[in-house]
């Protein structure tokens, strides 16, 4: 018995783990792209552009690999999949063969529409934290254009090193399609008080110039100089290498509620790439999240190792991001309706403020510097307790804090 | 017997410990985590092992004492 996996960041890597632990005695080869140790993501954007060293951020040690039996394949990337025949085809021209195939492939960060060139960088790889740490020294010009999760943690690092940082969005504030307006307004209060120059609601129209002297040119006219530009504007799954599979792509991997591929029974999805049945909601989803990988490596080593136990995956979503001081955590789905916000007065910068679809049912939460709040909103979404419990839950902990 | 292991200098408060094995892991008002026990039932080895490597900076370790 073989498991193949393609792609070997942290949901490639933590499968192959997985796998061991479940007792599966297969053999498990875990093929990754880039000629370097798997490597965790998000330091990518926060320690290790202060100077984390590569150690840090690696997922598996070549030891590692060798003590579970996990054959590691690196520097290699997989150019196509011959279903027909169970192998896999890799860049140089081997082929691998499976029982079991897990696509771990990731997303890449979206190309510049603006231009490519020396001085514009993305983030996404090491590779490129390796390039973009080298910039940022005192008193360069750093222009970051979108305010997610990527430029905002970007801007905010890039300040701490004593960069002079402008942060471009579309958006009235920072990361507010997740956070809603009162926190996105918090945390654009936040980079400002720090010396990001924010400039808000604005687009980019074109960006000329070259690294040094760049000019970008926003939809009102205004311009912007810089000696170096960070693109920071979304990601898109890396699904190209299985286009002529005869698998379903759609915006990812097409999987069902197993992160089974429709119609493959042997082919298996988690990560960024996997785009599956939310066996509650009913609708494809696609997840860009750290725990997310973790969990779906998790549920897909178990069902290979048990496949007449199969367990569907049913997520709790979780994101964080730590910029500055602050840290912000996002539990469940903070979209489309108005927050109930819940303070603590003595330390107003803890915050949650709590998501309902219907008043009642509690569908998600952010969460700001407040950590046992933290704790009870997770716990709550997976117990799938109501928003008037949380609420108790909440003011039990404002009350024995006081007490 | 194996023991779960913190190293409390790189907890950030994730939580997701706590989400996996509730009964051996817990946070502190800081968000520091905190080991409710610290020798690990072998029945319960998988579980905590899994709570360890959900550990987004790998604050957690299971070793065998």
């Amino acid at each position: 018995m073989t498991t193949a996996i393609v792609g070997a960041s942290i949901a490639g890597v933590r499968a192959a783990q997985a796998l061991r632990a479940e007792g599966y005695r297969g053999d498990v080869v875990l093929i990754g792209s880039e000629p370097v140790l798997p490597y965790d993501k998000p330091p990518l954007s926060k320690g290790y552009l202060v100077g984390a060293g590569a150690a840090e951020v690696t997922l598996l040690t070549a030891a590692e690999a060798l003590e579970l039996n996990i054959d590691l394949r690196l520097g290699v990337p997989a150019v196509g999949l011959d279903r027909a025949l169970s192998e896999l085809r890799l860049a140089n021209g081997r082929r691998v063969g499976f029982d079991d195939l897990v696509v771990a492939t990731g997303v890449r960060a979206r190309p510049s529409p603006w231009g490519e060139g020396e001085g514009i960088h993305v983030l996404r790889t090491l590779d490129d934290a390796d390039r973009l740490r080298a910039e940022l020294v005192p008193d360069r010009r750093i222009i970051v254009i979108g305010a997610g999760f990527i430029g905002a943690e970007v801007a905010a690092t890039a300040l701490g090193l004593g960069v002079d940082v402008t942060l471009v969005s579309a958006t009235r504030d920072l990361m507010s399609r997740r956070l809603g307006d009162e926190i996105g307004a918090l945390f654009s209060q936040k980079h400002s008080r720090h010396g990001v120059h924010a400039v808000l609601g604005r687009t980019v129209a074109q960006i000329d110039g070259a690294k040094g002297d760049f000019r970008v040119l926003l939809d009102d006219g205004s311009e912007l100089h810089g000696d170096v530009v960070v693109i920071g504007i979304g990601a898109v799954p890396n699904v190209e290498w299985l286009e002529d599979s005869g698998l379903e792509i759609d915006d990812g991997l097409v999987c069902d509620e197993f992160l089974t591929a429709l119609g493959a029974p042997e082919i298996h999805a988690i990560g960024d790439v996997a785009r599956w049945r939310h066996p509650v909601r009913g609708d494809l989803t696609r997840l860009e999240h750290w725990t997310n990988a973790v969990d779906q490596a998790r549920c897909v080593a178990h069902n290979i190792a048990h496949p007449d136990d199969r367990r569907s995956y049913l997520p709790v979503e979780y994101v964080w991001s730590d910029q500055f001081n602050w840290k912000l955590h996002i539990v469940g789905r903070t979209t489309a309706v108005n927050p109930e916000m819940v303070t603590d007065p003595r330390t107003p910068d803890r915050i949650a403020s709590l998501y309902s679809q219907n008043g009642l049912s509690f569908d998600g939460a952010v969460v700001l510097n407040w950590p046992r709040a933290l704790v009870e909103v997770r716990r709550s979404i997976a117990a799938g307790s109501s928003l008037s419990d949380v609420r108790v839950r909440l003011g039990r902990l404002l009350e024995s804090a006081s007490g | 017997m194996p023991v779960v292991k913190a190293d409390l200098g790189l907890c950030q408060g994730y939580a997701n410990c706590i989400m996996a094995a509730g009964d051996y892991f817990d946070l502190d008002d800081d968000g520091v985590v905190i080991l409710l026990r610290t020798e690990v039932d072998e029945a319960d080895r998988k579980r905590v092992t899994e709570a360890a490597n959900s550990c987004p900076v790998s604050a957690l370790r299971v070793e065998d004492e």
